[in-house]
């Protein structure tokens, strides 16, 4: 009882750090979202969300990790403009996609194009995880019949 | 037996797949130009020391060098001198485009440290940049007399590089090559309009 009362402030303590510690993450999370690079909306909603989608999906160039809605640099604050006016005229999400790697290449897509070039990166993923269920499948077969064979072996010691 | 072949196959393959990638590690940050034997994309822009704008058309028929730069840029510096040599040996003309620069910046630039290019189209908001593909300066463009991008240099380009990118895409020199090109001088530097001038004094 005594070590229980003693233990538990030690404990409330250390969930206490957890909990400041995720708050503190949350808020991190938060102010990052306050301090978006990119604080120019456009008028229409619809074009809007557009936008943000289209933004997140495009690779600014100069920091390559980043997209261009995250970054500061002055580039893929160029390119967002490019896509607001792309937007505004009309075009299609396709058709600035198509703009961009016109320009880029399809390294600035980070959702790259299906095409004869690129088919290995969309069906590496499917054929490695056959390859790998194949592999599983072969292994637990013949697992499965050591086993039968050992569980005939044990009877047989069980029996003597 | 076979229990090892297995994973020793897929050791290997990885320690080549690993090989290739750790031996090509240096040309990974450099992006494959997607314009490589395309049309250059054509442009008209305001230029330095000329009241009329530049029109990139006026470059067909003949060999020329866009340079993108800016006064912003650590590069550009770097690649300067050999920017000159490049304009001194007289095999093609270099076309500036200045990025996202102040005119008055780039004019104190060129007459501080000399001036390598024929024209110099003032990209002041980075769309042209766009339409060529540019992700950070210097970057060089090759462009033949059919006005197609024969080659993309990122980065400053040195002497080694001048003679193992460009001068092999070159054709031979005409003659003897000691005849310079008939290339439209730019006019003294000094001798800039009164825009850029202006500009030049807002800056200092």
């Amino acid at each position: 009882m005594n070590h229980l009362t003693l233990a538990r402030p030690h404990l409330s303590r250390r969930a206490r750090a957890i909990w400041i510690g995720l708050v503190a993450l949350l808020g991190f999370g938060a102010a990052g979202m306050v301090l978006a690079v990119d604080p120019v909306e456009l008028q229409d909603p619809a074009l809007q969300a557009r936008y943000r989608s289209l933004s997140h999906e495009l690779r600014c160039m100069q920091c390559q990790n980043q997209s261009i809605a995250d970054s500061p640099v002055g580039l893929a604050g160029d390119l967002r403009r490019e896509v607001r006016e792309l937007l505004v005229a009309g075009r299609s999400d396709d058709e600035i996609r198509a703009w961009m790697s016109e320009r880029y290449g399809d390294f600035i897509l980070f959702r790259p194009t299906f095409s004869w070039r690129t088919a290995w990166l969309w069906l590496a993923p499917g054929v490695l995880l056959l390859l790998g269920v194949g592999i599983a499948v072969r292994i637990v077969r013949q697992r499965a019949a050591l086993a039968a064979v050992a569980g005939v072996e044990d009877d047989d010691e069980s029996l003597t | 037996m076979n229990r090892f072949l297995l994973p020793l196959g897929a050791f290997v393959l990885l320690v080549v797949v690993l090989a290739i990638g750790v031996s090509r590690a240096p040309e990974k940050s450099v992006i494959p130009s997607a314009l490589l034997n395309r049309p250059a994309p054509q442009f008209l822009l305001p230029q330095l020391g000329s009241a009329t704008d530049f029109d990139s058309r006026r470059m067909q028929g003949q060999w020329y060098l866009l340079n993108v730069w800016g006064t912003w840029c650590v590069g550009c510096r770097t690649e300067h001198d050999m920017l000159l040599e490049i304009q001194q040996q007289g095999r093609l003309p270099i076309v500036g485009l200045n990025w996202k620069d102040e005119d008055g910046a780039a004019v104190q630039w060129l007459q501080e440290l000399g001036n390598p290019y024929a024209y110099v189209a003032l990209d002041r908001e980075g769309r042209v940049a766009i339409d060529w593909g540019v992700y950070g300066a210097p970057e060089s463009f090759l462009i033949d007399p059919a006005g197609v991008v024969v080659y993309k240099h990122v980065g400053p380009i040195t002497a080694e590089v001048w003679q193992r990118e460009f001068l092999t895409r070159l054709p031979p020199p005409a003659g003897d090559g000691s005849t310079p090109l008939a290339v439209p001088q730019l006019p003294p530097v000094g001798a800039v309009p009164p825009a850029a001038v202006a500009g030049a004094g807002a800056a200092s």
